[in-house]
């Protein structure tokens, strides 16, 4: 559909909901314009992607992390005001009335025009995250060489 | 405006970027040559959905007010 160099990559390490926001906004606007994209999450960024159940990693590190560093798009705090995840819900309502779409809502929307969800195979051994940790519209766990594949082909390359 | 949509987007009540979102979605569906009318209350969408046009190579043919809303025609112009 997309000629071989119409693409867009999104590299989201970051796991605040604010970027994680305007990750999905930019990702479905390139995607409703006809571009080929993608989004490529690695470290704080696969929060957004994992399915939210606590993780069994087999080592004792992997397990703290899989409680303290448990994801999920519901449970990702702000940058700032975040106020121990009371900032959290202030901005979910705060979205709610002005009627922005939620992170859920944006990330479906993302999938149905067709973006790519791609995670960081490296991220995820470094703190015990499997396949099934994530939800399974992620179908590509792939390294830096596909991205930065991609990014080579892509008219708009973002770092967030 | 004299026009005839052929295929009609509530999108009164979204904000950015759900009315383009939805725009792109409705878009693909539609054959050549057919006219959407998207319906939105979001000023973005003023500025927005001529961009979205002028980037797909689609045919914007105008707006006009209806109320509380506006009403935007996209011409289908790119397979």
């Amino acid at each position: 559909m997309a000629e071989d160099n119409n693409k867009a990559t999104f590299v989201v390490i970051s796991g605040d909901m604010d970027k994680v926001f305007a990750a999905f906004i930019m990702a479905t606007g390139c995607a409703a314009a006809g571009m080929d994209t993608t989004l490529f999450f690695t470290f704080w960024g696969l929060n957004a992607i994992k399915t939210g159940k606590i993780a069994k990693p087999d080592s004792f590190l992997g397990k703290m992390m899989a409680v303290m560093n448990r994801g999920g798009i519901n449970r990702l705090n702000p940058s700032k005001f975040s106020f121990a995840g009371i900032g959290r819900g202030l901005f979910k309502k705060m979205m709610s009335d002005t009627n922005v779409a939620s992170l859920p809502e944006l990330r479906d929307m993302a999938r149905e025009l067709c973006v790519h969800f791609q995670a960081c195979k490296m991220s995820m051994d470094v703190m015990g995250i499997s396949q099934e940790d994530l939800i399974p519209e992620v179908t590509d766990i792939v390294g830096v060489a596909t991205m930065v594949n991609n990014a080579s082909k892509s008219k708009i390359q973002m770092f967030i | 405006m004299d026009v005839k949509a052929d295929v009609v987007q509530d999108s009164i009540g979204q904000m950015c970027p759900m009315p383009i979102a939805y725009m792109a979605r409705n878009m693909r569906k539609m054959e050549v040559g057919k006219v959407l009318e998207i319906q939105s209350d979001d000023d973005g969408a003023h500025a927005d959905i001529p961009a979205w046009c002028e980037q797909t190579g689609n045919q914007f043919l105008g707006e006009e007010q209806a109320g509380d809303y506006v009403r935007y025609f996209v011409k289908k112009t790119v397979a």
